[in-house]
């Protein structure tokens, strides 16, 4: 077995730039989505802020969730979509004729998951600031800890969906779209967990999305660091990058039984 | 020596049998044809080769080494081209071309992509995106690709489909002259007899996943009492026995 090399990372990584540079309109339309969910929750929360003892406790509440919340969303797409490009332009069988290994093509969809994600929620956590008065930034060293957990958590959603691409073709890539959508509810973005029914939370404290938006609220509600959700967050990341490249490896493996790799498409 | 050696490759899916028990060898510096018509299992067999496709029973076994448990070691040293898949379409050929010279490991892309762009006189379209290139100049491009690594196996599935027959004729001369440089092996999937006559040593005749006849092109040509290869496949696809077949006046 060769041993994993960073320039063949970097080589996926290469393709990728190549395509995003030439391609604004794909640049604008990552930064798009964010921007304006920030533009409408910001107006929303300026509202809430007079009418609402929540939001005037903490401003930012409602816009950093729904920034945070792109980051996972980003992330997801991101990560789906560098993937599925490959697809769509009949290269996937070059690529694992090549010496990349399929670790190696999941750390370079990292990356670009990374920085698909940044280049899409940045400008709209740059703009909240002069538009609303709000900077995300003022969150410090956990809002790190915050973006790192949802964008891992965004790759191992991306596994998942990729993985039901490379078994079931194109016709699973709108997975890509609505399966983030599907935890939206038990991730707890805009409201507290206490919210949701018995069952519900029991769901919700499973995922490594409802630690990070609880341990938000608590940095802007009560100014501290939650270190309780940070290493449940963290350890629910691990378990689901773990499940996510064992089921990418095992859905590789069974299309190179059944012959997927060549024709994956419609 | 032996670059290529295939014993009783079999794939099936499910009742399906695509390849069926075949067993072939490629030399170093040898070029090998699978012939055959559509669901011959010629595509199957390079995709096993490749390791895209994971056999049902045999082996094989490329540079010495069980592809089933070397793939990653033997991948580097092998190449392919094949109009089932494609390259980019929003990428310049030259940005294809570095992204799949660094995944080789090329040490020194730019000065490899300068050689090829010469060498298939690409010079002109190295520049313009992959996607609004024609189908004979995509191909050109996609075999500056499969040769990038300098391969010393060369699996080409229909490597002039779509080019004119003075391209195709340039191309066919630059794989000699290729293997002529390098001792490379290729095997050859093509529909185009001319081709396979002109470029290979030996020929696979294939017929419903199993190998049905086999031997140089002059050899095949003489046993079928027939004037060109193009008429051995007719009589092959149309499963006309040497005995039965009309005595040449």
């Amino acid at each position: 077995m060769t041993a994993f090399s960073p320039n063949r990372v970097a080589a996926m990584c290469l393709r990728h730039f190549y395509t995003l540079r030439r391609s604004w309109p794909r640049l604008v339309e990552m930064a798009y989505w964010p921007t304006m969910q920030m533009v409408i929750w910001g107006f929303l929360s300026q509202f809430l802020a007079t009418n609402s003892s929540y939001i005037a406790n903490a401003f930012g509440v409602l816009l950093a969730g729904v920034m945070l919340w792109d980051v996972l969303f980003r992330g997801q797409l991101g990560f789906s979509l560098s993937f599925i490009e490959e697809l769509w332009s009949r290269n996937l069988a070059n690529l694992y004729c090549s010496p990349l290994t399929p670790l190696e093509h999941i750390v370079a969809l990292i990356v670009m998951a990374f920085l698909r994600a940044s280049v899409g929620v940045l400008p709209a956590m740059l703009l909240a600031i002069p538009f609303y008065d709000f900077s995300i930034f003022a969150l410090g060293v956990p809002l790190l800890a915050f973006f790192f957990n949802l964008l891992i958590m965004g790759c191992g959603l991306g596994l998942m969906v990729t993985a039901m691409i490379l078994r079931y073709g194109l016709a699973a890539e709108n997975m890509a779209w609505f399966l983030v959508f599907l935890l939206a509810p038990f991730s707890c973005v805009y409201y507290p967990i206490e919210v949701l029914p018995g069952w519900a939370q029991a769901i919700a404290w499973a995922l490594p999305s409802t630690h990070v938006f609880e341990g938000m609220r608590a940095v802007l509600f009560d100014g501290t660091f939650r270190w309780d959700h940070f290493l449940a967050a963290g350890a629910l990341n691990a378990g689901l990058i773990a499940v996510g490249i064992v089921v990418y490896v095992f859905s590789f493996a069974r299309a190179r039984k059944l012959g997927l790799l060549l024709q994956v498409g419609e | 020596m032996d670059i290529v050696v295939v014993d009783n490759l079999e794939k099936r899916f499910g009742a399906v049998c695509a390849v069926g028990g075949i067993s072939f060898r490629v030399a170093a510096g040898q070029t090998v044809a699978l012939l055959g018509g559509n669901g011959a299992g010629k595509t199957t067999t390079i995709s096993m080769l490749l390791g895209l496709l994971l056999p049902s029973a045999g082996s094989i076994r490329l540079f010495g080494s069980d592809i089933a448990r070397s793939r990653a070691a033997v991948l580097p040293r092998m190449n392919f081209s094949s109009p089932y898949v494609d390259l980019p379409h929003r990428l310049t050929a030259r940005e294809n071309l570095t992204v799949f010279a660094r995944l080789y490991g090329i040490r020194n892309p730019a000065q490899r992509i300068a050689e090829l762009t010469t060498a298939l006189d690409l010079g002109a379209l190295v520049d313009r995106r992959t996607g609004s290139l024609s189908a004979g100049q995509k191909t050109r491009v996609a075999l500056a690709k499969a040769l990038l690594n300098k391969p010393e196996l060369l699996l080409l599935d229909e490597p002039t489909a779509s080019l004119d027959p003075d391209t195709a004729d340039w191309i066919r001369h630059y794989l000699e002259v290729f293997q002529k440089e390098t001792g490379a092996a290729i095997l050859l999937a093509s529909h185009n007899m001319g081709e396979v006559e002109r470029l290979a040593d030996e020929v696979l005749m294939l017929r419903k996943g199993k190998i049905v006849d086999r031997g140089t092109p002059d050899d095949l040509i003489y046993r079928f009492g027939r004037q060109n290869l193009e008429e051995v496949f007719l009589d092959i696809a149309r499963d006309r026995r040497v005995a039965e077949l009309p005595v040449l006046s």
